[in-house]
């Protein structure tokens, strides 16, 4: 893998001081930052390639329409997708789960049916489920989390599941705990039922290889701005024959093949589930960062982040007082994701002494509100690291919570 | 040193002045930061000459909410309840720092927003 300070330099954000420190960005499972490769690629696409996608004729919608759609293409690529058929464009990754919930869960549950999902889910893989459970009688049952050992309940997930279960929902990563769930596990079980799979992956794409056909999934949804990518754009892969044979839930241009004062026919998929103009610049970026991550390399990524949980979480444990959620070493199944309390600290205090030291980290609820209830507690103090991170960045945190520690003593 | 945890807030967080609950108070507020969870409430009884004369308030949160709580209970002793009416964000962040940001300016102005709640609900 190149060296750290040089993939740093590729991001310009770095370039700037936050309070008179350098920036040391550890807010990555709410958003990543940008290399200078991407923002060229929608600066260049706004300057010289700018028209709407699959209008045209004309030299610059062709050229617009080229690049998107081979940005599908290097999506399709990306993640191991059969084809870029499956690859529909939204834009969040909590659309593609609600475009799920209502269109093929909504097209194909009935009252009485049962989804699954987990305590260890962000609030976009539990939400849409309630809402579309209330509409429909549907029976929501929740996997647990074992707090002690940071892993699902796998024995409790398989007493869960029977005949009713039509859904079974999981995250591939949990962006509170960083543990990596067994997805093929999950998969092999929800199929033998006949169930279908949803896999929640908006912390796994970013830094790990993907192959949602190895995983067995059904549906795998994600987002580009966790992966280098824009803001307002997400990623929706669905099997080609679950696309097939669902129907679109936004009606309007682009997603129909004929209209008449009557009726209307649908697109092919995956273009009639993208009614109206698409986020065309936010996808270009999305190519960019494509490219840059597999230029790179998606393991290499992964073992650099696995590098620094080695460096890090042992540390951070060795600090009196301060307690990590989940897994309590790096391994395998970890990521690079650090969730912690300190003793007589409150998050929010600690996030702004780290905030005064140039040092960005998450603290609140997470969006985890299920999850943090099972660990009896009401907020957290997070770190994620991605590639641009460095040991010295480790090192400033680690500094950083002794400084905030002896503040409160 | 720290430009936000100066030594008054810190020693209002760790040493909470007047805390407790008044059974019997005249005014009554409670307020929630929905983004962190904190929370405070606070009592005000009066005496004879309508002059605050027992301040008490409990919270739970970071330390710029909880000590910005203490901090203002001490400023409410012998005030009108006209007086007390008059104090607004403004008062408590310039004894909290006045350059916070939005987020945490939320934090140091909750025990604000319980009295103001607190006031309207008995007028």
């Amino acid at each position: 893998m190149r060296d750290i300070q040089q993939i740093k330099n590729d991001f310009p954000i770095f370039s700037r001081t936050i309070h008179g420190h350098p920036l040391v960005y550890l807010d990555n499972g709410a958003t990543s930052q940008k290399p200078k490769h991407v923002i060229d690629a929608v600066a260049s696409f706004l300057q010289t390639h700018n028209a709407n996608v699959h209008r045209g004729i004309y030299t610059l919608s062709e050229e617009a329409t080229t690049l998107y759609e081979g940005v599908r293409e290097k999506v399709a690529k990306f993640i191991h997708a059969r084809s870029s058929k499956e690859i529909v464009f939204t834009h969040n990754a909590t659309e593609s789960l609600n475009l799920i919930a209502l269109s093929w869960a909504r097209q194909h549950l009935k009252k009485g049916d049962e989804i699954i999902t987990t305590v260890m889910e962000h609030h976009s893989n539990i939400v849409p489920w309630q809402m579309l459970a209330q509409e429909r009688g549907i029976i929501l049952r929740f996997v647990p989390v074992i707090t002690e050992a940071g892993i699902l309940d796998i024995d409790a997930c398989m007493q869960l599941l029977n005949s009713r279960t039509k859904l079974v929902c999981v995250g591939h990563m949990s962006n509170l705990l960083g543990t990596v769930n067994p997805i093929r596990v999950f998969a092999v079980k929800a199929h033998e039922i006949g169930a279908k799979i949803v896999v929640d992956g908006c912390q796994a794409v970013p830094h790990m290889p993907i192959d949602v056909q190895d995983l067995q999934a059904d549906f795998y949804a994600f987002s580009s701005h966790k992966m280098l990518g824009p803001t307002g754009v997400g990623v929706l892969w669905a099997r080609e024959e679950i696309l097939e044979t669902t129907e679109p839930i936004i009606g309007g241009g682009d997603m129909i093949k004929t209209v008449s004062q009557t009726e209307a026919t649908w697109n092919d998929i995956p273009w009639k589930f993208e009614a109206g103009t698409p986020n065309v610049s936010g996808v270009i970026g999305l190519g960019a960062a494509i490219d840059y991550l597999t230029q790179i390399g998606m393991q290499n990524i992964w073992n650099h982040e696995q590098k620094i949980a080695q460096y890090v979480l042992p540390k951070l444990l060795d600090i009196d007082g301060v307690h990590v959620f989940g897994i309590q070493e790096a391994r395998e199944d970890r990521g690079a994701i650090f969730s912690f309390w300190i003793d007589k600290i409150h998050p929010h205090d600690i996030a702004s002494i780290l905030d005064e030291e140039g040092i960005a980290i998450r603290a609140g609820h997470m969006c985890t509100q299920p999850l943090l209830t099972a660990y009896k507690k009401s907020a957290a103090a997070r770190v994620s690291f991605y590639l641009y991170n460095s040991i010295n960045d480790a090192d400033a945190f680690l500094v950083a919570i002794k400084k905030a520690k002896s503040i409160f003593e | 040193m720290s430009d936000l945890y100066r030594d008054i807030i810190i020693d209002h967080y760790k040493h909470p002045r007047n805390v407790g609950e008044l059974a019997d108070a005249k005014i009554h507020g409670h307020e929630d930061n929905l983004m962190c969870g904190d929370s405070v409430d606070i009592y005000i009884s009066f005496n004879d000459h309508g002059v605050a004369s027992d301040i008490k308030w409990t919270g739970e949160g970071c330390a710029l909410s909880q000590a910005s709580a203490s901090l203002l209970s001490d400023m409410l002793r012998g005030k009108t309840r006209e007086e007390i009416a008059q104090i607004s964000e403004h008062d408590i962040l310039e004894v909290v720092g006045t350059s916070l940001n939005p987020s945490r300016q939320a934090c140091a102005t909750l025990s604000v927003h319980a009295l103001h709640k607190g006031l309207k609900a008995n007028i």
